[in-house]
């Protein structure tokens, strides 16, 4: 299990950033990434893995509307 | 021809000379008051402490206003006022978003102030022209143009019998009319409503720009209010405004090169990241169409639903793809890069007074694509487009008709209405041409279009009174609060967005506050008291953009790279670093954050004493919908039943088992009424307001809005 925003999401072998994003489907394009508070940058997303237990922020950039 | 006809058509009511005041700084200092009927115009100084208190925008329209009318003041009523007024930064040139005019009147919608920002070069132009504000009083018998030559110094009041009325029309007329020649049509800016206007509740105001690339007159809309319907009431058929020599420091900063810094800072940014971030200048607004619906906040048949799979077909690549001209210029003001200003050009109508001709159509807005289409069933681009247009020219609200249209056509599929109050239209989700007939019944005042263009506040008395139809249960899903027709999110999985909904000034708008992403989905501020804060501080920034003339889109629809690395990336620090910098450079002041904030402050509790003054603003009147809070049918439930139920168990402590799906929906139901009082208790102590909703006198003198006239209205209210 790891967390996202503060909210639990069974943890899946070889899962990365990009894996996790696709299975939120967070598709928005303003997405900010961190792994245990170090950002990921976008470029890495494809080969940045996650771990079980690691706490993930997805933060979406947008308040406005 | 035509032009010269009209023109011979023309009487003149009045002229008033007068000698442009310099700007200075940002401001004029000046405002223009015309009171109609009486055919009075006169120039007027703007006192000292209006200028403190106010700053401009937004905060002088309703000073004005406060001051034009009385508590018992309806939005017929000759002394109602229009008042459009820019701010200090409106008119610069250098960084994107700073064009903006901000209107007030007493809504017909909801009884109290409203107020909307329009882009269109008339805010620049009448700052230009000498004035800080414009307010337009009395009634008119005749239909009337109104002209303001901002080089000359001279305005007029003429009847005006032949113009037209729809918005496209009256625009290309009124441009040809007082342009000298092509290149002189870009110095030229309309207000006009159209012929819905006459009729419907939601009629907006339209703000022209001559586009000189495409050769055609477009228009931006004043669209949330109904202050359309104030202006044809006043039988105004437009207020032209004309100013020859526009350039970027007419303002006449204080320090032009900050504001430069700040700009070309912003350009930069757009150039190098908006392609990989929100495509404003791709596809403007309508970016968020399929993003929406993939977090399940699109709002699809009357907000039951967030999402439906037809969206893909009115996706934004549809639109870039296959309608909307790319590689044009198309900001609203000149210097915005953003230019999120998109136009379908050589759009062919299929229905209406206007089949067959070809058409510009400025949209769509995502607004427009979830109102006409989604919300209502409708997931045809064209439909979209073409209800858009009608919408424009016709000077109807396109997110209060969508929603009013969505509202009717839940009514017709569970049968409490029919066609025989339709008068035979077939109004189910998903039937275009039926939105569409509503539409050209509203402009010609007839037949049940005519009860559509009156929002949905008065079709659920008129469902209950005349069909018997169940009141309570309209209540639930007429999305509507304080009588404005609720924009176009889904705000049920999120209790921070139903505030930024619900306890807000004006009605459920999202330009206060829009915290969905914040909330429901990054989680950031769990609390209430989290949740106070963010609709304290952003409905507080977001309002200085109507004090100052200028577009929100610039200040998050762009990003820097680096803006996640920041200590609070939802406010992006370094474009509110922008906004400071912008004031003072214009203004030679010294402002923070936190003085840009305190300004705010001011104005906003301003506008909620005036609303207790016209007998609102209360706690009563931010009750919301159940239908914005969540599940109100079975169908609704059953749609998300995973959801709910999980919910009921983690959050509520209830295990679902064995439950029918009526308990299940009162026991969600409970407890998110219950939600969102709290959140009301903890935004009231956050914003310093009483239980009631009332700002306390303590707060009004801590933030100077401490007016005597102010404190008269709550001083009696004070627990």
């Amino acid at each position: 299990m790891i967390q996202v925003n503060g909210k639990p999401m069974i943890w899946s072998e070889g899962m990365t950033v990009a894996s996790m994003l696709k299975e939120k489907n967070y598709i928005y394009a303003k997405i900010v990434v961190k792994i245990n508070g170090v950002f990921i940058p976008v470029e890495k997303y494809e080969s940045t893995f996650i771990h079980d237990g690691d706490d993930v922020k997805a933060i979406h950039m947008l308040a406005g509307g | 021809m035509e032009i010269k006809a009209m023109k011979e058509a023309r009487t003149l009511l009045t002229a008033f000379d007068y000698e442009p005041a310099p700007l200075e700084r940002g401001y004029t200092d000046r405002s223009l008051h015309i009171r109609l009927g009486e055919n009075r115009v006169e120039a007027r100084a703007v006192p000292a402490l209006v200028r403190e208190k106010f700053i401009g925008g937004k905060g002088y329209g309703l000073k004005l206003l406060w001051d034009a009318v009385k508590p018992s003041t309806r939005w017929n009523d000759p002394e109602n006022a229009i008042i459009v007024a820019g701010g200090p930064i409106c008119g610069i040139t250098q960084y994107p978003g700073s064009g903006k005019s901000l209107v007030c009147t007493i809504s017909p919608m909801t009884d109290m102030p409203i107020d909307s920002n329009v882009g269109g070069y008339f805010g620049p132009y009448l700052k230009f022209s000498g004035y800080d504000a414009l307010e337009i009083s009395g009634k008119s018998e005749k239909d009337v143009v109104i002209f303001i030559d901002g080089n000359s110094g001279r305005v007029t009041i003429e009847e005006a019998p032949l113009e037209a009325v729809d918005g496209h029309v009256v625009a290309e007329q009124l441009t040809e009319m007082y342009a000298e020649d092509e290149e002189d049509k870009k110095n030229i800016s309309i207000i006009c409503a159209g012929t819905a206007a006459e009729h419907a509740n939601i009629g907006l105001l339209n703000f022209s720009f001559y586009d000189l690339r495409r050769q055609v007159a477009r228009l931006k809309q004043a669209g949330r209010g109904g202050i359309g319907r104030v202006f044809r009431d006043k039988k105004i058929k437009a207020v032209v405004i004309r100013f020859r020599g526009t350039k970027g420091n007419l303002n006449k900063p204080a320090d032009q090169s900050r504001i430069n810094k700040a700009g070309i800072k912003l350009h930069r940014q757009i150039h190098d990241l908006d392609d990989a971030q929100c495509r404003m200048r791709q596809i403007g607004t309508a970016n968020i169409i399929e993003v929406m619906d993939a977090y399940d906040l699109l709002p699809t048949h009357n907000y039951q639903y967030g999402s439906h799979p037809d969206t893909y077909k009115i996706a934004s690549k549809v639109f870039i793809e296959k309608y909307t001209t790319q590689g044009m210029p198309d900001g609203c003001w000149y210097g915005c890069s953003l230019s999120c200003a998109k136009t379908a050009d050589h759009f062919e109508l299929k229905t209406g007074p206007y089949k067959g001709h070809k058409v510009t159509i400025d949209g769509p807005e995502y607004e427009n694509a979830a109102g006409l289409g989604s919300n209502c069933g409708i997931f045809d681009p064209e439909i979209i487009l073409e209800a858009n247009f009608y919408c424009d020219t016709y000077g109807v609200d396109t997110i209060s008709f969508g929603t009013i249209t969505a509202f009717a056509m839940e009514c017709y599929e569970r049968g409490i209405i029919d066609k025989s109050h339709t008068g035979g239209l077939e109004l189910t989700f998903g039937n275009a041409m039926a939105q569409l007939e509503l539409l050209h019944q509203m402009s010609r005042g007839e037949g049940f279009g005519y009860h559509i263009g009156l929002g949905v506040r008065h079709l659920k008395q008129y469902f209950a009174e005349e069909f018997g139809a169940d009141r309570a249960f309209l209540e639930d899903i007429g999305m509507e609060q304080k009588g404005l027709e609720v924009s176009e999110y889904l705000p049920k999985e999120s209790l921070a967005q139903q505030g930024g909904y619900g306890l807000t000034n004006k009605g459920p708008q999202h330009d206060e506050a829009w915290l969905i992403f914040m909330d429901m989905v990054n989680n950031q501020i769990p609390t209430f008291e989290d949740k106070a804060e963010a609709l304290h501080y952003f409905p507080m920034f977001r309002t200085w953009f109507g004090l100052m003339g200028l577009c929100k889109l610039p200040w998050n629809d762009t990003t820097p790279a680096d803006n996640g690395m920041t200590d609070e990336p939802a406010k992006i620090p370094e474009h509110v670093q922008n906004y400071v910098d912008l004031y003072n450079g214009v203004t030679g002041a010294s402002i923070d954050k936190h003085e840009l904030i305190r300004q705010s402050e001011r104005v906003y509790n301003f506008q909620r004493v005036f609303n207790i003054r016209m007998g609102k603003g209360l706690r009563v009147h931010d009750a919301m919908p159940y239908r914005s809070m969540g599940p109100v049918t079975a169908q609704e439930y059953l749609s998300r039943q995973e959801r709910y139920d999980q919910q009921m168990k983690e959050l509520i402590g209830v295990d679902p088992e064995g439950k029918s799906v009526e308990e299940k929906i009162a026991i969600v139901r409970a407890y998110r009424v219950d939600q969102y009082e709290k959140l009301t208790d903890a935004v009231y102590k956050r914003r310093g307001w009483s239980s009631e909703g009332v700002p306390t006198t303590a707060y009004l003198r801590e933030i100077g809005m401490d007016l005597p006239e102010v404190l008269e209205v709550v001083t009696p209210l004070q627990a």
